[in-house]
């Protein structure tokens, strides 16, 4: 061969090496679209024994604020549903996934702030998820997240003004304050997979489209910590699940 | 063998492309000059080690007996910027907070170093966190020349004072003594009391009123201090410095008021 022709024959393998290093990279996956095969894991979260009484909060620093609430508002860090079942606890797959790259999902997640407490008390996202941040009160507030493992931000929101952010990481969970009215705090979980799902007020949760396997499935409380089950769901099985939790 | 010996030349050229990004964060720029962390490092033992610890993490053996505590440098959380709240400061941003000093902090100004070994002293600062490889900082926030500063403006000023909250924490009069004051903490949960405009004290990012235009913008990342920038137009954040200069000085406050209402009555 003439050196032309090794020189050729060299550049080619590097091309080659590195085409084929692009394509080996795993590549972003949407979250599995509803199928027949997909398999669902639904179940109740319950608080065992006689439900803690939610503490008052005293508003009147911030007129607007306690004029929201006729009765006094309360702590929400633990709420408990007629039935026993536990509100604002995160359910999601901890372990077990062989995909590890979704993209997140186009819709923004939303956190909103109104008559001075946050709603949801506790939201779950993906990471790289547009989090709308909304200020439905009179009153000027500053939302401020907290992180471990994510970039933190402090801004202020006056009364309509529109804040856009994201969570690069995950995280599980972020707390969430109100530097103006103290009393004000919430969490913001992020996930790098769409397998998770908060409790409402029933303690109800349902996790859906997951793809068959063996998972972990984690129950995180923000007072009462976290539970672990683990779990296998068949091609198409829709399964139950229930976590109990006590002071 | 002579495809052996292919495969281990464009295996180097791949690992040698692989390796060559991460050697950019051990470097800082601020205009001209280009900081070395190595060099920098040598700076770090002998000047700021004591404080900010040996691994950066702001537990030196002087940690304990200072308040506010020293900065922890691998959470890359940084007060005073030039960059948007969450984002990482600029080499330039940390290379003017060691130049000018933290004012009633242990932080004392080290303009007596040479520029050169600034500039590698903030190389250095930089390796303790993984984030400066991975996150590039946002784009300095921009200071529109300063308006002219008539009684109006302290009027609009002292309004958005209240409609912002600002009272919540700096109290009605400026004195820090709102009522979310006591609650407040900074990122390491370490009790932290709003400013004292009253007290004429210098500002800790500087003194200028476009250091102050800055940090209303920017807001002072790790303290409960937050950014303005959506909630205020440039207009208005001038307005609100303009009134916080008042506070200092309660003779100008008292003749702008006389003259705003003077104003409203013509």
């Amino acid at each position: 061969m003439t050196k032309a022709g090794y020189m050729k024959n060299y550049l080619s393998l590097v091309i080659a090496a590195i085409a084929l290093l692009m394509f080996s990279l795993p590549g972003r996956v949407s979250a599995a679209p509803a199928s027949p095969d997909a398999s669902s894991l639904t179940g109740q979260v319950k608080f065992e024994g006689a439900a803690p009484k939610p503490t008052r909060i005293d508003m009147s620093a911030d007129p607007v604020c306690s004029k929201a609430h006729p009765t006094s508002a309360t702590t929400e860090d633990i709420v408990v549903g007629a039935d026993g079942g536990l509100a604002n606890v995160v359910v999601y797959i901890s372990d077990g996934l062989t995909s590890h790259n979704f993209e997140p999902p186009p819709q923004p997640a939303v956190f909103e702030q109104k008559g001075c407490q946050y709603k949801p008390h506790v939201l779950a996202m993906q990471a790289s998820q547009k989090l709308d941040v909304v200020n439905s009160d009179e009153t000027t507030h500053n939302i401020h997240p907290s992180p471990n493992n994510n970039r933190e931000w402090n801004m202020t929101q006056p009364h309509g003004v529109p804040i856009e952010q994201t969570f690069a990481r995950e995280e599980i969970a972020i707390p969430v304050k109100c530097n103006v009215h103290p009393w004000m705090r919430g969490y913001i979980a992020v996930f790098k997979h769409p397998y998770f799902s908060v409790t409402d007020k029933n303690g109800s949760f349902d996790l859906k489209d997951l793809p068959p396997g063996t998972y972990t499935i984690t129950a995180w409380q923000e007072k009462l910590g976290t539970q672990t089950q683990k779990v296998t769901v068949g091609t198409g099985e829709a399964k139950t699940l229930s976590f109990t939790f006590k002071q | 063998m002579r495809s052996s010996v292919r495969f281990s030349m464009s295996a180097a050229i791949l690992v040698s492309l692989l390796c060559s990004a991460p050697a950019i964060a051990q470097e800082s720029h601020i205009g001209n000059l280009v900081g070395n962390a190595k060099s920098g490092k040598a700076l770090y033992v002998r000047y700021c080690i004591f404080c900010h610890g040996p691994n950066g993490d702001g537990r030196g053996e002087s940690a304990p007996y200072l308040d506010p505590k020293p900065r922890d440098f691998t959470k890359a959380l940084f007060k005073c910027r030039s960059t948007p709240s969450g984002s990482l400061p600029l080499d330039s941003d940390l290379y003017d907070t060691i130049t000018r000093g933290i004012h009633a902090s242990g932080m004392p100004s080290w303009k007596p170093l040479l520029k050169q070994e600034r500039a590698d002293l903030i190389a250095y600062i930089k390796t303790f966190s993984s984030a400066f490889q991975e996150e590039k900082p946002g784009a300095a926030m921009p200071i529109p020349p300063e308006p002219p500063n008539p009684a109006e403006s302290v009027q609009r000023g002292a309004e958005l004072f209240q409609s912002m909250n600002c009272w919540q924490c700096h109290g009605k009069d400026g004195r820090g003594h709102g009522p979310s004051a006591a609650a407040l903490t900074d990122s390491q949960g370490y009790p932290i009391t709003p400013f004292d405009f009253t007290s004429g004290k210098r500002f800790k990012c500087g003194e200028s009123d476009g250091d102050m235009f800055r940090d209303l913008a920017t807001g002072l990342d790790g303290t409960p201090m937050p950014s303005f920038a959506a909630a205020m137009t440039a207009d208005q954040r001038w307005d609100v410095v303009h009134y916080i200069r008042t506070l200092s000085n309660p003779k100008a406050r008292a003749s702008a008021k006389n003259d705003a209402n003077a104003h409203g009555n013509e």
